[in-house]
């Protein structure tokens, strides 16, 4: 038996990149704008996909992909009432959603008839965020009752985001949220990262999350 | 738990290298993966032990090499390497820096036994 030592450089996550390559194209050739929602369970991923599809429907032609661990679907459920053309996606108890799971559900969707499509990430800070789906934004979803020590914690997560979306900042009378604290780790992992207060509760701070959102989804279609 | 998803990545890079190369087994395997990436050594071992199973990397060692996070600063050029994820510039203390290494996660070499040339006649 002879010994080899063979050089591999081969990227591990090479499989998915090149899956989630194949959805930005498919994306790009219907002119529909992807954004992959993430945040750890309860944030309010699905309260704001519900606010958003509010301000942007019927004139911007949103699909939603929802990804849980098990086959409960009442997210979904709740984007279809609010009038999106929604897929769910159990990932069998998988941690976070992949490039693949992306491409099953973009086959049951009809990106022809759309302007927008909303990958709802399964709810967790961390896994979620090594995986490219093909989207155009990375949309972070925190909430100011989850503590203002968040980005320190979960680096991965905030630096690779596009946009913050700071939920349910109706309640920070009520909490020892530190938003400068909170801000500053954010910055110091992501200076260029676009930061929303909102409340989809009270629906404040919505309106410039969906004209910000409006302009990209409609030059894309 | 994406640990799973990611030793099956591993495995099937591995295993395709060393058909490749004809190789009987994989003995060693060098993973190289970056402080600010979220993967976990013994989570991966883990997953390793059960899904290498009847593989040509069937016992394969797998060999962490951890790569520290470094920063450049957009303000007074300095690098930095970080003791943790969640720091500045450690020459200014600005918070206007970017990632320059620690992200790396990828298979870098493997070990292989090959099949011996005299066997490999009498197979023939």
């Amino acid at each position: 038996m002879s010994v080899k030592v063979i050089s591999v450089l081969e990227n591990i996550l090479q499989a998915n990149d090149q899956v989630a390559a194949a959805n930005r194209a498919r994306f790009a050739a219907a002119g529909v704008y992807a954004l992959n929602i993430m945040s750890s369970p309860g944030a309010g991923k699905t309260s704001l996909i519900e606010q958003t599809l509010r301000a942007l429907a019927p004139q911007v032609r949103i699909g939603m992909i929802n990804g849980d661990t098990t086959a409960a679907s009442m997210d979904a459920e709740r984007g279809a009432r609010a009038g999106a053309a929604s897929v769910h996606i159990n990932t069998g108890g998988n941690c976070h959603l992949e490039a693949h799971m992306v491409r099953q559900a973009l086959d049951a969707l009809d990106l022809s008839a759309l302007d927008l499509v909303i990958v709802e990430n399964v709810g967790n800070l961390v896994c979620p965020a090594g995986w490219d789906l093909g989207v155009h934004a990375r949309v972070v979803v925190a909430s100011v009752t989850e503590g203002d020590d968040k980005p320190y914690k979960y680096p991965t997560m905030y630096r690779g985001a596009e946009v913050l979306l700071l939920n349910k900042i109706d309640l920070l009378p009520y909490l020892d949220f530190n938003t400068d604290y909170f801000l500053q780790g954010v910055r110091l992992l992501n200076p260029a990262v676009q930061v929303f207060p909102i409340s989809c509760r009270s629906g404040e701070g919505i309106g410039a999350w969906a004209e910000w959102l409006r302009a990209r989804a409609l030059k894309h279609g | 738990m994406h640990e799973l998803s990611v030793t099956q990545h591993i495995l099937e890079i591995v295993v395709r290298h060393a058909q490749q190369a004809h190789a009987a087994r994989i003995t060693d395997i060098h993973l190289v993966i970056g402080q600010l990436s979220s993967f976990i050594d013994e989570s991966i071992q883990f997953y390793w032990d059960t899904l290498s199973s009847g593989t040509l990397a069937e016992g394969a060692h797998l060999h962490f090499e951890r790569v520290p996070a470094q920063v450049d600063c957009n303000e007074c050029g300095q690098r930095s390497t970080l003791a943790e994820s969640a720091q500045g510039c450690l020459a200014c203390g600005s918070l206007n820096v970017r990632v320059v290494a620690g992200e790396e996660f990828y298979v870098r070499a493997i070990q292989v036994q090959a099949a011996d040339e005299r066997e490999q006649e009498a197979e023939a």
